[in-house]
């Protein structure tokens, strides 16, 4: 899974999701650890290999 | 086989329920379902779906299409997956791998009981046909408990359907199998793999394998086709008639992992710069809170299990504005 950017997206304050480009797809990624899209975000900010933007 | 041990199958097939419906553990097994679309689908990386629920991994310098297909084995099936080979990777390096495969959730193969002293016999069968005969591997492996057992199975004959019954009698009795909403059992079907994915086959071992070094080389045959329908994974040691579904009960099973939206919830708007959030329900609850891509939102918010918000800003007076055109992806 290759992911080229991620961002979070803010509500209210608070992050409510995470806007990343995976293997080219633009795609609202929810915070599940079940969403295997999330669980490779995560897995690639603890290798290091990804940061998570601030929103906007 | 004689009349006494054809009985004793008989009550085998009764002691594991598998007169009743809701035999089989896999979805989409003859094909009927393609939300992203029949036409050809190109793999050329991994965990590229065409029909749902099937996925393909190219992992190589080879390439292959999938696509729904009317050629089938008899008028049993509608239809089936048909991979053609576009790109030959003639040279295989050692971690190369070209595979299709179905994924089946944790909840669904539970009563498997593998990674237990209950760990029970599992039958697969299915119809295959490809122009290249000869041996070739479908392989069960699970992601959390990193666990496979390869089987070899043999076309013997080109471009002619033959029916695949596949029994692997004892249960994998160790590791962490998942058993709820992850990942609980992938069927790989072999197409051509490196060293590094080449196994022992008939016995459960750790990691990760697809084939044996007898499979044959099908990514390395040009234009090469590989058929496949009636896929079915049942408890015990016989292989029973395909079940059935109606469609729309498969594609509602399908949805669970997959949902394409065409277009919902027109609104009409008076006033200026309006901000709107509408809210839409998935068809079914799905089996983890999904990716959304392709939404015409500003933002697709507060996403679960149940359905989200698309949210969308700036909109002018008179102006309408339809959410529209998404797909929600929450697959293993």
């Amino acid at each position: 899974m290759k992911i080229t950017s991620a961002q979070y997206w803010d509500r209210d304050g608070e992050h409510n999701h995470i806007i990343a480009t995976i293997d080219g797809v633009v795609m609202s990624v929810p915070f599940d650890p079940d969403n295997i899209h999330y669980a490779e975000i995560l897995k690639q900010v603890k290798a290091g290999t990804l940061t998570i933007k601030d929103a906007e | 086989m004689t009349k006494a041990a054809e009985l004793a199958k008989m009550g085998e097939v009764l002691t594991n329920g598998q007169i009743g419906s809701r035999r089989s553990m896999v979805i989409n097994g003859k094909f009927q379902v393609f939300q992203r679309g029949t036409s050809a689908t190109t793999v050329n990386t991994n965990d590229v779906f065409a029909a749902d629920r099937f996925k393909g991994w190219a992992n190589g310098g080879g390439t292959y299409t999938v696509e729904q297909s009317t050629d089938v084995p008899d008028n049993e099936f509608e239809f089936s997956a048909k991979l053609i080979n576009t790109g030959v990777d003639s040279s295989i390096a050692a971690d190369d791998f070209y595979v299709y495969a179905t994924d089946i959730e944790g909840y669904n193969v539970a009563q498997l009981a593998y990674g237990s002293s209950d760990a029970k016999a599992v039958t697969l069968s299915f119809w295959v046909k490809a122009s290249l005969a000869g041996t070739y591997c479908i392989a069960l492996y699970s992601t959390t408990a990193s666990r496979y057992q390869i089987k070899e199975y043999t076309i013997s004959s080109a471009d002619t359907w033959e029916k695949k019954t596949i029994t692997i009698a004892s249960g994998d009795t160790t590791g962490s199998w998942n058993k709820t909403n992850g990942n609980g059992l992938r069927i790989y079907w072999d197409l051509g793999s490196g060293s590094t994915y080449q196994g022992a086959a008939d016995t459960w071992a750790s990691g990760q394998k697809f084939s044996t070094t007898n499979q044959a080389n099908w990514i390395d045959t040009s234009s090469a086709n590989f058929y496949l329908t009636g896929v079915q994974l049942e408890v015990g040691e016989v292989a029973t008639p395909f079940e059935h579904r109606s469609f729309g009960e498969e594609l509602s099973l399908c949805q669970r992992y997959f949902i394409k939206e065409n277009g919902v919830s027109m609104r009409n708007f008076t006033g200026s710069s309006i901000a709107v959030s509408i809210p839409h329900f998935w068809k079914v609850t799905m089996r983890a809170a999904p990716s959304i891509s392709g939404s015409n939102a500003t933002a697709n918010e507060s996403i679960t299990t149940q359905g989200f918000q698309g949210y969308k800003g700036g909109i002018g007076s008179g102006a309408s504005w339809q959410l529209t055109g998404f797909s929600a992806s929450a697959e293993l």
